[in-house]
């Protein structure tokens, strides 16, 4: 091979290359653009659309209508548009997804951060992860043909479709996440604190629980809420084994549509476009939006508290 | 330990001026008990490496030890060993003894538990750690850990450590205030305060005022002092007018082992071993 001698910046210059380089720049700081801006765009236009087609809704029911009242019934005659029946069911099945979530999540995370050893927690943490892998549906008609039957053994009265096991599940479906982020804020706290902990004699679990835990508080928390956020947008669990039946209960062991249960139903059925029936899936997918934001902003407030700290 | 090695010894080599000393801690051996002591110890890190080598020294009962030493030399590394602190990481090895008296107890032996040995040997660091919690409860922490429950106790054991730890009169109106939000010396008192609240028989100082401006510096300096009354203390330096002004034994570290051990005024008026004595002088360090 022949000596390659190293190019000077006058002859870089003149032979364009500077110029192909700066060209090329340009273009790729555009195309990034591009990409981050249409992502905003998809983003701005579901908003735009939630908005626009639930105006139309609200235009016809009042507001508090929709809030505040107990019959969810678009397609009967007696039409009733109260989307509390749907938001109870919602926020049954996320709330007992926080009941599984938080004290199993918790326990694990504390468990990876604190007591496991390297190559334990190198193991269970990427296997924990591939659990987000597993396709919804199969974790619905897993809730619906195994857990449910063997649940009916002890639990009187636990019907067929249910709320009580989609939000089981749903716990243990956002687990990973939950598990994952709040870890990740435990061992954002400085080993230096955890030696004053056992250098006052503490044990290790008193470690975790006064200094651990405090330390990466807001951390956990926001783990929290935004599995939480989670929980309630999901979908397909809940239209596989909570039923469809907008049904105001607060007995987790009937069964109950929840939003996205609603909103899976209603696309999928024949509903005249532009109809006020159909216009129903934008105005409740809107407070679904609204919900979930509202999780979110909390969500990532806490985040950011958190990571200030350190 | 090389003891006999005779130097030959010029004033000019005093690193701090005669006028500057202390006032002379009188040695006075009819009141001097031994706390605990190092027998043959090593100390070996998990990658295999020897950082303590074979060390003999005696920590004397509520007087002030100071470690001295270049930087690297295995200050740290033995402190930290005074309280276990090397279990924490796995693969750590200890050999040899540290007797914990009167009970001429082996804090490293088999039967050991770490933790109660860090019950009766408290540690403050390097960097001031106050955990992310109120003032009050940083204090409280040790007590809490021991079972105290009892509010009057702990109301009364945390204003006693602040108070000892000269921090009490910057702290006492914002007793359930973050920790974090108090300066750094601050800090550091309030770090001493927390160790010091379950009354150790022992108090290990890693260093306490490197991080810290030299007023903070003074007030810690002076603390030690007051403290060496009724607590026992061993302080890592690497400031020697700092360990000539507050310590009354010097124990002087090189590459794992101890080189010198003495009296603080012996050591640095007078040190036996060529190596302490161009450490003190400022020949390397
Ligand atoms: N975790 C560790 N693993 C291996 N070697 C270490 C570790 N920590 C310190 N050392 C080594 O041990 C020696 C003594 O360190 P240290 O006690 O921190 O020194 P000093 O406090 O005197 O500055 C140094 O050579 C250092 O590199
Ligand atoms: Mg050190």
């Amino acid at each position: 091979m022949p000596d390659q001698p190293i190019p000077r910046s006058d002859d870089l210059i003149r032979s364009g290359f500077v110029t192909r380089r700066r060209l090329i720049a340009r273009g790729m700081g555009a195309f990034l653009f591009l990409c981050a801006a249409l992502s905003v765009f998809v983003t701005a236009a579901i908003v735009f659309i939630l908005l626009r087609d639930s105006w139309d809704f609200f235009a016809e029911v009042p507001l508090t209508d929709f809030l505040f009242g107990t019959m969810w019934t678009p397609m009967f005659i007696d039409k009733q548009f109260g989307v509390l029946p749907l938001l109870a069911a919602t926020l049954q099945t996320a709330g007992l997804a926080m009941v599984i979530a938080v004290p199993f999540g918790l326990t694990m995370a504390i468990y990876l951060s604190e007591y496991a050893p390297d190559a334990v927690r190198e193991t269970i943490k990427p296997a924990l992860e591939m659990l987000e892998a597993v396709p919804t549906v199969v974790y619905g008609y897993f809730a619906l043909l195994v857990m449910t039957p063997f649940l009916q053994q002890f639990i009187p009265g636990l019907r067929g479709i249910n709320l009580l096991v989609p939000g089981i599940i749903l716990g243990i479906m956002i687990l990973p996440y939950v598990v994952s982020v709040s870890e990740d804020a435990m061992r954002a706290v400085p080993d230096s604190l955890r030696e004053g902990g056992y250098a006052l004699g503490m044990a290790r679990w008193q470690v975790a629980t006064r200094i651990v835990i405090p330390g990466a508080f807001s951390g956990i928390t926001a783990a929290f809420i935004l599995g939480m956020s989670r929980a309630v947008g999901e979908t397909m669990v809940l239209a596989v084994a909570a039923g469809q039946n907008p049904n105001l209960t607060f007995d987790p062991r009937e069964g109950a549509a929840t939003i996205t249960a609603y909103i899976v139903q209603m696309s999928l059925g024949d509903v005249a476009r532009g109809s006020l029936a159909y216009q129903t899936i934008f105005a409740v997918g809107l407070l679904l939006f609204v919900i979930t934001l509202l999780f979110n902003i909390i969500g990532f407030f806490l985040r950011r508290k958190f990571r200030e700290v350190y | 330990m090389d003891t006999d090695m005779k130097v030959e010894r010029t004033a000019h080599r005093r690193i701090v001026p005669e006028s500057d000393m202390p006032p002379p801690i009188k040695p006075s051996p009819e009141h001097e008990t031994l706390r605990a002591r190092l027998e043959d110890f090593s100390f070996y890190y998990s990658n295999g490496f020897q950082a303590i080598k074979h060390v003999d020294m005696p920590i004397l009962d509520r007087k002030v030890t100071a470690i001295i030493g270049p930087s690297g030399c295995g200050k740290s590394t033995l402190l930290r060993s005074i309280n276990r602190m090397h279990d924490l990481y796995p693969g750590n090895r200890y050999e040899g003894r540290i007797i914990l008296e009167p009970e001429g107890e082996n804090l490293i032996g088999k039967g050991a538990d770490p933790v109660i040995v860090r019950l009766r040997v408290g540690m403050v660091f390097q960097k001031p750690n106050p955990f992310p919690k109120s003032i009050y409860e940083n204090v409280a922490a040790g007590l809490r850990v021991r079972g105290v429950k009892d509010r009057h106790v702990i109301d009364e054991a945390v204003e006693t450590a602040l108070r000892r730890a000269a921090v009490w009169d910057e702290t006492k109106d914002k007793l359930k205030g973050s920790a974090s939000d108090l300066s750094g010396g601050q800090q550091q008192r309030l770090c001493i305060a927390r160790a010091l609240a379950p009354n150790p028989e022992i108090l290990l100082l890693d260093e306490p005022t490197s991080a810290l401006d030299p007023i903070a510096t003074a007030k810690i300096e002076d603390l030690i002092q007051e403290l060496s009354d009724s607590v026992t203390i061993v302080i890592v330096t690497h400031n020697m007018q700092q360990a000539a002004r507050i310590s009354h034994r010097t124990a002087f570290m090189y590459i794992g082992e101890l080189i010198e051990f003495g009296d603080t005024n012996q050591i640095f008026t007078n040190p036996r071993h060529p190596r302490t004595e161009s450490y003190i002088t400022g020949r390397y360090g």
